[in-house]
């Protein structure tokens, strides 16, 4: 019954540890933190990631936001006064809260009713809806922007087409500014909703189906279970999709790039395409670096509810 | 439905509806299919127009008198041409090394650095994974500016290992996140017969870790793969040369002249362009929605 | 094979909080000791600290005479079973079983001999293609335990391994494990909150509670005599009956336990000795159900009738159980189902006073 050579090779070198009690709480000490510098280790790259690409970016791009356009002058916060005192800046802030937030209201009401409509039918087919459905959220936004931009184009548009079919007249989808901002919104609508849908499918399957038995034998209406057992239910994941939708439709840059490239008339920029063109077109980075710190608050209010959501949510599930 | 039943059960009428529970049942169905349908030609519609112009003729986008919905006499022609276009095959090229050292580099550093996070409680672990997180948040369009500075000191402006080196910055983050997560499912009793078995920690990690958090690692891998393969901005700020573009940038700079009758060929490079990431998502589906909803619903 | 020894052993989680408070134990060569106790008592602790899954805080751990406090798991020669059982769920039963021979680095036909040789014992030889999921409760917990065979250590540690199994598979497999212990003669270490499982495996039981040892003893003997309140209350059900006494003088030098209001039996006269030091104090009088029955079962000499008015009868089938009151103490007996006790009805009973314990309030120890 004696293990063979082989193990015991192995487990005797080792056996023959410290006898007594005293050395036992230094040597314990010792693997503790050799395990430490182990995980530390591992972590490294990481690390080296998120300080050297990220948290070093984000510090400097602060710092590059005092400089003057030839970067020799620390100009303080000239270039946010700047920024704010010019009419066609207080636009693009304008334009892009008008953007992200119709933008996400309209992802979010789109994606919870589809959601709930996929929750409806028979298991059986919803995955081949699911999946048909996802399709704009896989293709790179900004091949299929390309794709709008000739459903849009001035006089070759398919969407106009079938609008002259019912009978009304051509839309001037790029040309116009109102038009152009319903355009763009329109494409990241239509790119963004899917996402919405999956996370809210995901959410209402969670919900366990004996809360809805013992609502309906309490006597809730549709309306009453959606509105006391799914909502409240769903309301962490909500938020979290809808503030991080919100950052990131916020920081949008591929579909307004290629569907308007800002125009008519820097009409619907954003903060990300007019810092792309301040700083990297027109060269002066310190101002394009100004401009994309405006996103800063609004990112980091957001991401403050996300941590505190998804904290909440694993406490829940833990 | 029953709950309109159950709700007006004091009126005693309500007990000769025989049906209606039935029949509201089977509206809701024919509402939901209807609402479905409805979003899928919506949904659908843009890649079939990209599908039908690509396969048109310049004669036939040129009549206006037609519905451009329709293709009359199929063609093949513009995807010839834009196959046999060297400096698209360039971009493809770019965007495959790329991609596949982006991957590579993502997927090693979020799988060690999970692994360590979610089971080697060390000082400061529990800031890190909040940092991870923190990170994933920064959008790139908040970072290209400082970082078109840096890449440009390292002089990698305009090459393609400017894009693997920043790259990292869009995939990391969410892979290390859902990884924890995955990792972080696993019972600890797993590791403890593991290490009771004699496995050491690089073995615990590639013989049980990565085996058991499969589905998460394919997840992972498919996230890194499509945000590397979509990436835009970086290559818009740092790259302006032609033969070092990927497909993205390339086709949206450089196909896109002020001819109307280029369309063909660049709706064919889009849709070539994206399949890549399309065939990924139709055979991994499963897989991708899992990464897609692990970020709320796990970690 | 090996002894297990435990000298002064402690474990404090950060905080203070102390789990296990210094104990000493010695485990001999072969022997079946199961570790038993309410939950956060320390058992699983110990074990842990056993396998090395826990760090030490103080005391020492030796296996086979050797000190292992810094050795890791994999070097201390051990093999342990899990509550769920920790089957690696990418791996075939045969790869399970095997993992450890391979990490060891163990040939290809010592590794297949040895995998056999388990599967033989537990009669598992079918599923070794198998992946765990496709295994029952029951197949699993085997193939746990074929991975602890195969290892052939100098010690078997089970943590709680029957508490995941319905009513049904738990006992069929205490039989099981037993027999297994009985084949390969491994020191075996076993933890479980169920005394039903510890009286029936165990060579000796370990009673453990808040941290330390209450009692050590063979099943029968814990069982018997009890030497603390706690021991007396957690081997046994249904639970020993404690009822508020006065330990008082009996004519002719005897003593007499006073239950409440005009009810009182007399300690047998062996105990006498034993028991006059208490006389005239507040003690708890401990009887098991079993021995408040008919006074037909009950030998002459050591009988003291009571008659009582039952509140609750409970047929188990094999006997009887019925509840009544002391002075206010609920209190449980064991009949004949053929005694015809009703609810409600007043029955005659008799105290078999030779299995009579006294217990100190105080000091919560057996007299």
């Amino acid at each position: 019954m004696a293990p063979d050579g082989s193990a015991k090779a192995i487990t005797q070198p080792v056996a023959r540890g410290p006898r007594g009690r005293s050395p036992g709480v230094s040597s314990l000490e010792r693997l503790a933190r050799r395990r430490s510098s182990i995980a530390f280790l591992m972590t490294l790259p990481l690390i080296l990631v998120i300080a050297g690409l990220v948290a070093y970016p984000a510090a400097w791009a602060i710092y590059l936001s005092t400089l003057n356009r030839r970067m020799r002058a620390n100009i303080g916060f000239d270039n946010y006064l700047i920024l704010l005192e010019s009419e066609s800046f207080r636009m693009i802030i304008w334009q892009s809260c008008f953007f992200a937030i119709t933008a996400v209201l309209l992802k979010a009401l789109i994606g919870f009713w589809l959601a709930h409509m996929l929750h409806h039918i028979p298991t059986r087919g919803q995955r081949k809806w699911r999946g048909m459905l996802l399709i704009p959220w896989v293709i790179p936004p900004a091949l299929s922007t390309l794709g709008w931009w000739w459903m849009f184009d001035p006089s070759y548009s398919s969407i106009n087409w079938i609008i002259n079919v019912f009978g009304f007249p051509s839309v001037p989808w790029l040309g116009q500014p109102w038009w152009a901002r319903i355009s763009v919104i329109m494409v990241n609508v239509w790119y963004g909703a899917p996402f919405f849908m999956i996370m809210y499918l995901a959410a209402l399957k969670s919900v366990p189906e004996q809360l809805y038995e013992a609502a309906s034998i309490d006597g809730a209406t549709s309306w009453q279970r959606l509105r006391f057992i799914t909502l409240p239910m769903m309301q962490n994941i909500i938020s979290i999709t809808v503030l991080f939708s919100l950052i990131v439709t916020f920081a949008n840059y591929d579909i307004v790039r290629v569907l308007t490239n800002g125009g008519p008339r820097d009409t619907t920029h954003l903060f990300a395409t007019y810092a792309f063109q301040v700083g990297i077109l027109s060269g002066n980075l310190p101002r394009g670096a100004a401009v994309s710190l405006f996103m800063l608050p609004i990112l980091a209010v957001a991401a403050f509810f996300i941590l505190r959501g998804v904290t909440r949510r694993t406490k829940e599930i833990a | 439905m029953a709950e309109a039943a159950v709700a007006n059960r004091d009126y005693p009428r309500v007990y000769g509806k025989v049906g209606s529970l039935h029949r509201e049942r089977a509206w809701a169905l024919r509402w939901a299919y209807v609402s479905l349908i409805l979003a899928s030609i919506i949904f659908l519609a843009p890649p079939f127009y990209m599908l039908v112009t690509s396969i048109k003729t310049n004669v036939e986008m040129a009549d206006q008198s037609l519905n451009p919905w329709i293709v009359r006499n199929p063609t093949l022609e513009h995807y010839w041409a834009i196959l046999s276009n060297p400096i698209f095959l360039t971009f493809f090229k770019n965007s495959i090394i790329v991609t596949i050292l982006v991957v590579s580099v993502t997927m090693v550093i979020s799988v060690l650095a999970a692994f360590a996070l979610s089971r080697m409680r060390f000082w400061g672990s529990q800031v890190l994974a909040t940092g991870v997180f923190l990170t994933y948040l920064v959008p790139d369009t908040l970072l290209f500016i400082p970082l078109y500075q840096i890449v440009g000191g390292l002089g990698l402006l305009n090459s393609i290992w400017g894009l693997v080196l920043v790259y990292p910055t869009l995939t990391v983050p969410f892979c290390t996140w859902i990884m924890i997560g995955y990792f972080a499912s696993i019972p600890k009793e797993l590791d403890e017969a593991a290490l009771i078995d004699g496995a050491t920690w690089p073995q615990m990690l590639t013989k049980i870790f990565i085996p058991v958090a499969l589905p998460g690692i394919i997840a992972a891998t498919i996230f890194a793969f499509t945000v590397s393969w979509a990436a835009f901005v970086y290559p818009t700020a740092f790259i302006t040369r032609p033969d070092q573009m990927p497909l993205t940038i390339g086709i949206v700079s450089q196909l896109v002249r002020g001819d109307t009758f280029a369309w063909g060929q660049i709706m064919s490079g889009a849709l070539i362009a994206a399949l890549p990431p399309v065939v990924v998502y139709v055979f991994l589906m499963d897989y991708y929605i899992a990464g897609l909803t692990a970020g709320a619903t796990k970690g | 094979m090996a002894q297990v020894s435990l000298r002064k052993l402690v474990k404090e989680y950060e905080g203070g909080v102390q789990a296990v408070k210094g104990i000493d134990l010695d485990i001999e060569d072969e022997e079946f000791v199961v570790l038993v106790g309410p939950s956060g008592c320390g058992k699983s602790t110990t074990l842990r600290m056993i396998a090395g899954l826990e760090e030490i805080t103080s005391g020492e751990i030796a296996i086979g005479g050797d000190v292992v406090n810094d050795i890791p798991p994999r070097d201390r020669d051990i093999a342990m079973v899990f509550q769920n059982y920790a089957l690696y769920p990418h791996m075939s039963v045969y790869d399970n079983i095997s993992f450890g021979l391979k990490l060891r680095g163990f040939t290809r036909e010592e590794i297949k001999r040895r995998v056999d040789n388990a599967a033989r014992i537990l009669g598992i030889g079918e599923l070794l293609e198998r992946k765990p999921k496709a295994l029952s409760g029951g197949q699993r917990q085997r193939v746990a335990m074929g991975r602890a065979i195969v290892r052939d250590p100098k010690v078997f540690l089970f943590d709680e391994p029957l508490s995941n199994l319905d009513a049904k598979l738990r006992v069929q497999m205490r039989t099981e494990i037993k027999q297994v212990h009985q084949t390969v003669r491994t020191t075996t270490v076993y933890v479980t909150h169920d005394q039903v499982e510890a009286m029936t495996l165990a060579d000796r039981v370990v009673v453990m509670n808040h941290g330390v040892i209450e009692q050590v003893g063979p099943p029968n003997e814990l069982y018997r005599n009890p030497a603390t309140i706690f021991v007396a209350g957690f081997i046994g059900s249904p639970a020993m009956n404690m009822i508020p006494a006065r330990l008082e003088q009996a004519g002719g030098g005897g003593l007499m336990v006073q239950l409440g209001e005009g009810l009182s039996v007399p300690v047998p006269e062996e105990r006498t000795a034993r028991y006059a030091p208490h006389a005239n104090r507040d003690l708890l009088f401990g009887i098991r159900p079993e021995h408040l029955t008919e006074a037909t079962r009950i030998d002459k000499q050591n009988l003291a009738p009571l008659t009582v008015k039952l509140d609750v009868i409970e047929p188990m089938g094999m006997e009887t159980l019925v509840h009544f009151h002391i002075d206010g103490t609920s209190v449980c007996g064991r009949v004949d189902p053929a005694a015809g006790a009703e609810a409600g009805v007043r029955m005659a009973l008799a105290a078999h006073m030779e299995h009579m314990h006294l217990i100190d309030k105080g000091s919560g120890k057996v007299l």
